[in-house]
C-alpha cells in the first residue's frame, strides 16, 4: 500500500510546493518585473533612472497604492469596493471647498476631515452589505453613482484651482525629505502598518479566514459580518484621506476628480497577488503592484508608445495575473482527486 | 501505541455523554425516533447502521445543527442544550467529518488555532508558539506534518488531523468521526487508529461512524446498532459479531410497497464495459435490457452517482465505454447521450434537475424545446398543451401550470423532471434516488410509473439507497463497494443480507 501512495504523495507535493511558491514569491516576481521594466526603459532613456524620475514614479503611485491598501481588506474578504473612486472625488472636493471659504484651515484639521466622510461612506457601504446581505458589487456600483452624483451637484461646473489653495498645503504634494516625496514617505507608512496588523492581529487573521471559506469562518466562531463591516469601514476612511492628498499632488479639483481610479485599483491589488475571491494575498503585494503599474504607464510614455495602450497593457497584465492564478488551482484539482484511486487499489 | 488497556472495555461506570430517548422529524419523515446512545470516557464507541439509519441526525443533533423535537442530551450527568454549533462546541464535542471544511488559504498551524491564536504583548499573535504548539499537537497525534504549510492541497487524511489537532487544542472530550475512513489509503487509516488510541488515552469519548464492520472490530470497544432512527442494542464488542450487526442492522420486514410487475425482457439496451474514472470508480461492467429495472445499490459514496454521470456524458471515463443499442457513445456529450435516447433524473433535482424559480411548463418543456420551436421560437400555447398533458398522465397536484417549480411539493417535483425526460420517449431511463425526501403516497406513485415505463419497454437503470426500493422495484442489483462491483444479484437472490454484505465490502459468505 505504501507503494502505490508513493508517487500519488509526489505528484500532490509537487503540485503543492508549486502553489506555494506562487503565494511566496509573487512579491518578489513583481518587484523583479519592475528592476526589468525600469532597467529596461533606461537602457532606452538614461534620464528614466534620475531622481526626479523616480520621485515621480512613486508619487504618481502612492494614491493608489494608498487605495490598494482599503480595496485590500475588502477583497481578501470575498467582497469589492468600487466606490473608492467617488469617495476619493468627493473628499478632494470637499477639501478644496474648505480652502476656498477658509483659507487658513489647519491641514491636520482637513486631513481628518477629509478622512471623516470616507469613514462615513465606508459605513454605509458596509451597513448595506452587512445588515441586508446584498452583494458587495451591487451595493459600491450604487454608491459609486450616488457619491458621484452628490459630488457633481455640489461642484457644479467648478473647479477649485492651486491659486485657492494655500502654499503650505501645496508643498505637501511636492515637498520631499531627502529626496523623498511626503506623498510616498506616508503610503510607505501605511502600507507597512497594514501589512504588518493584517499579518499579526486576531481580526487581520479573521479576514482570510473570511475569504477563504466563509462557511468555515462562521462555524469557527469569527464575527464575519462585524470584520466585514469594518473592512469596508477602513476603505472608505482610507479613500477619504486619500481624496486629500490627491488634491494636494494635483493642485486642483471638479467633480470628475478620481473617475476611474476604482478599476486602476482594483487592477493594482489583483496583479499584486490578491486573490480576487479573496483568502490571499498581501497589502504589501498590493502596493507593490500599484507601483508596478504606474511604472509601466511611465515608461511606456517615455519609450514613445502611445498612451493609449497604457490601458490595454494594463488590461492584459491583469488578465494575466488572474489567468495564472486559475491555472495553479486547476493543476492542484487532478492532484487531490488522485488521492482516492490509491485506496481503491489497494 | 498497544497498551493493556486498549482494547478492554472501560468500565467506569458514569456516562461521559447520552443522548437520551431523542427525536427528530423533517416534515412527514421521521429521521429518528427515541434514539439513545451513551458514551464513556476513554473509549471508542461505534454507531454502525444504514443509510438512512439516523447516524447522521445523532450527529447533527451533537454538533448543534439541529435540535432535537424531544428528549436530552446529557453530557457528565447534566442536560445539555445545543442552538449553534458554537455552544456544542464550547461543550467540548468536535465533529471531525468526512471531508472537513479548512481555510484552503491558511496555513496549517493558523487552521488548528483560529480565532483561538496564541498572544503575546498587545495582543499580538505568537506565530513562534502557535508553530510551536500545533507541531506539539501533531506530535502528541504522531503524525508528520508542516505547521507552516497552507491548508489547500492537503490529503483528506492531513483535513482530518488538522481538525482532530484543533479539537485537541479546545480539550475536546467528546470527539464524533462521522466515516473518517471512507475516503483514505489503508496506511491513512492505521495511522487514524493510532490517533484515536492517544485520544483514548487521554480520556476523551470518540464515537466512531463507519460502514465498514471490520474497523468496527478492530478500533472500538462498544458498538451501538441503529435502524430506521431507532436504537436497535448496544453491546460490548467482545460480545457480538458481524453477523450479529449485520442481522441488526437490516432486520426488518420487507413492506409490500414496491410492487415491480415482471415485463418481458427485451434486447440488450445498455452495456457499460470496464468503465473506469480515476478516483471515483474502476473497472464498472454490466448490462441493462428493454423493460428491466437494474438497480444500483451500495453505500453513500461507493460511486454509483458517478457512474451514471459518467454514462450520461456529464463527466469524461478515463478508461472502458458505454454502448446503447450497440453503438458506442462518445465521450463526455450528453447531447449524444441524449440523441441515442438516455434520459436522466439527477439525485438533486433542485440543484441539477429543475429550474426552480421559473414556471412548471417550462420545467416540462426544456429538454423537448426542439420538438416545439416553429422558427426559432417557442409558442406558449404548444407549451401549455404539452404541459397539462403531461401533468395529467403523472397525475400532478399543481396550482396553475404558470407556477414557479419551486411551489410544488418534492414529490411533485419529481415528476416534473420525470415528464421532462419522459417526453423525449427514452428507451433507457437513469434515475438516481427518485424517491429521496418523497412522501410515501408519491413514492408509490413514482414506483408503479417506472414500473409502467419498463412494461412499455423501457430499459431502467436507478441508483437507490432504499434497501426496501432495490428489493421492490430491481429485476436485477449490482452492488458497488469504493467504486468495483462487489456483487450482482438476480431478483431471485437478492436479499438484505446479501446486498449489505457486498455492500460492506464483505465477501458472500464470509458473515452468513
Amino acid at each position: 500500500m505504501s507503494a502505490a501512495d508513493a508517487p500519488v504523495d509526489a505528484q500532490r507535493a509537487s503540485a503543492y510546493r508549486v502553489a506555494e511558491a506562487v503565494v511566496r514569491f509573487r512579491e518578489l516576481g513583481i518587484v523583479l518585473a519592475l528592476i526589468v521594466v525600469i532597467g529596461g526603459t533606461a537602457l532606452d532613456n538614461h534620464l528614466f533612472l534620475s531622481g526626479t524620475s523616480l520621485q515621480q514614479l512613486l508619487s504618481g503611485a502612492s494614491i493608489v497604492a494608498l487605495l490598494a491598501i482599503g480595496e485590500t481588506l475588502v477583497i481578501v474578504t470575498r467582497n469589492v469596493d468600487l466606490s473608492i473612486g467617488s469617495i476619493l472625488g468627493l473628499s478632494a472636493y470637499m477639501t478644496g471647498d474648505i480652502f476656498v471659504h477658509y483659507p487658513h484651515a489647519s491641514i491636520v484639521l482637513v486631513l481628518l476631515a477629509g478622512a471623516g466622510l470616507g469613514l462615513v461612506c465606508g459605513v454605509v457601504n458596509g451597513a448595506i452589505v452587512t445588515l441586508f446581505r446584498v452583494p458587495s458589487l451591487v451595493v459600491t456600483l450604487g454608491t459609486l453613482y450616488v457619491i458621484r452624483g452628490i459630488d457633481a451637484s455640489w461642484a457644479g461646473g467648478n473647479q477649485v484651482g492651486a491659486f485657492s489653495l494655500p502654499d503650505s498645503f501645496n508643498s505637501l504634494g511636492y515637498g520631499k525629505v531627502l529626496g523623498v516625496p511626503y506623498l510616498g514617505i506616508v503610503t510607505i507608512i501605511c502600507v507597512g502598518v497594514a501589512t504588518y496588523a493584517m499579518r499579526t492581529f486576531r481580526p487581520g487573521r479573521d479576514l482570510y479566514a473570511i475569504g477563504s471559506n466563509p462557511e468555515a469562518a462562521h462555524l469557527a466562531g469569527i464575527p464575519v459580518q462585524r470584520r466585514v463591516f469594518a473592512a469596508f469601514a477602513l476603505s472608505g476612511l482610507i479613500a477619504g484621506f486619500a481624496g486629500v492628498l490627491w488634491l494636494s499632488l494635483y493642485g486642483s479639483v471638479d467633480s470628475t476628480a478620481g473617475t476611474g481610479y476604482e478599476f486602476e485599483v482594483i487592477a493594482a491589488v489583483v496583479v499584486g497577488g490578491v486573490a480576487i475571491f479573496g483568502g490571499s494575498g498581501s497589502v504589501l503585494g498590493a502596493a507593490l503592484g500599484a507601483l508596478l503599474l504606474n511604472t509601466i504607464a511611465n515608461s511606456l510614455v517615455v519609450i514613445n508608445v502611445s498612451s493609449y495602450w497604457d490601458q490595454a497593457f494594463q488590461g492584459a497584465l491583469l488578465i494575466l495575473a488572474i489567468a495564472f492564478d486559475r491555472l495553479i488551482s486547476l493543476r492542484l484539482a487532478p492532484a487531490l482527486r488522485t488521492r482516492r484511486s490509491a485506496r481503491a487499489a489497494g | 501505541m498497544p497498551d493493556a488497556t486498549a482494547n478492554a472495555a472501560p468500565d467506569s461506570a458514569a456516562p461521559l455523554l447520552v443522548v437520551d430517548h431523542a427525536s427528530k422529524s423533517f416534515g412527514a419523515v421521521r429521521a429518528l425516533e427515541d434514539g439513545w446512545i451513551e458514551l464513556r470516557s476513554g473509549e471508542a464507541h461505534a454507531l454502525v447502521g444504514e443509510n438512512g439509519a439516523g447516524k447522521s441526525t445523532v450527529v447533527k443533533i451533537l454538533a448543534g445543527v439541529h435540535r432535537p423535537d424531544s428528549g436530552r442530551v446529557l453530557l457528565d450527568g447534566a442536560e445539555v442544550v445545543f442552538d449553534t454549533t458554537a455552544q456544542s462546541h464550547a461543550a467540548g464535542i468536535a465533529i471531525i467529518f468526512q471531508e472537513p471544511t479548512l481555510f484552503p488559504d491558511l496555513s496549517v498551524a493558523e487552521n488548528v488555532f483560529i480565532g483561538a491564536q496564541p498572544l503575546r504583548s498587545g495582543r499580538r499573535i505568537d506565530v513562534r508558539r502557535m508553530r510551536r504548539e500545533a507541531a506539539g499537537l501533531f506530535e502528541q497525534l504522531g503524525v508528520k506534518l508542516d505547521p507552516d504549510r497552507i491548508a489547500r492541497g492537503l490529503s483528506i487524511a492531513d483535513q482530518q488531523i488538522v481538525e482532530i489537532a484543533k479539537a485537541l487544542s479546545a480539550d475536546a472530550r467528546v470527539i464524533v468521526m462521522d466515516e473518517p475512513t471512507a475516503a483514505l489509503t489503508q496506511t491513512e487509516v492505521e495511522r487514524l487508529f493510532r490517533v484515536v488510541e492517544t485520544l483514548r488515552a487521554r480520556g476523551a469519548a470518540v464515537l466512531f461512524i463507519s460502514h465498514r464492520l471490520d474497523e468496527v472490530f478492530a478500533l472500538c470497544q462498544r458498538v451501538t446498532v441503529m435502524r430506521d432512527g431507532r436504537h436497535v442494542v448496544t453491546d460490548a464488542i467482545a460480545d457480538t459479531s458481524t453477523q450479529k450487526l449485520i442481522h441488526a442492522m437490516v432486520g426488518r420486514d420487507l413492506d409490500a410497497l414496491f410492487p415491480k410487475e415482471v415485463a418481458e425482457v427485451g434486447e440488450t439496451v445498455l452495456k457499460v464495459d470496464r468503465l473506469t474514472r480515476e478516483g471515483e470508480f474502476t473497472d464498472v461492467s454490466f448490462e441493462v435490457r428493454a423493460g428491466e429495472i437494474v438497480a444500483l445499490a451500495g453505500l453513500v459514496g461507493a460511486g454509483r452517482s458517478e457512474v451514471a454521470r459518467a454514462i450520461f456524458g456529464i463527466d469524461r471515463a478515463d478508461a472502458g465505454g458505454v454502448e446503447v443499442h450497440g453503438r458506442r457513445l462518445p465521450p463526455a456529450s450528453p447531447n449524444a447521450a441524449m440523441d441515442a435516447g438516455i434520459g436522466f433524473v439527477p439525485e438533486d433535482r433542485r440543484q441539477q434537475g429543475l429550474v426552480m424559480p421559473i414556471s412548471i411548463e417550462r420545467n416540462m418543456a426544456l429538454a423537448s424545446l426542439q420538438r416545439l420551436q416553429r422558427f426559432f421560437l417557442i409558442p406558449r400555447l404548444a407549451e401549455r398543451r404539452f404541459a397539462s398533458d403531461w401533468a395529467k398522465r403523472l397525475q400532478l397536484r399543481y396550482g396553475r401550470l404558470s407556477d414557479p417549480a419551486s411551489s410544488l411539493s418534492g414529490g411533485n417535483q419529481q415528476k416534473i423532471v420525470l415528464a421532462k425526460w419522459l417526453a423525449r420517449r427514452p428507451t433507457l431511463l437513469i434515475v438516481d434516488e427518485p424517491t429521496r425526501g418523497i412522501d410515501v403516497g408519491t413514492k408509490a406513485e413514482v414506483h408503479r410509473l417506472l414500473s409502467d415505463l419498463a412494461n412499455e419497454g423501457v430499459a431502467i437503470l436507478m441508483i437507490s439507497s432504499e434497501l426496501p426500493e432495490v428489493l421492490g422495484m430491481a429485476d436485477r442489483v449490482i452492488v458497488l463497494f469504493e467504486g468495483r462491483v462487489s456483487g450482482e444479484f438476480a431478483r431471485s437472490e437478492a436479499t438484505e443480507l446479501a446486498i449489505m454484505q457486498a455492500a460492506a465490502g464483505l465477501a458472500t459468505g464470509e458473515a452468513a
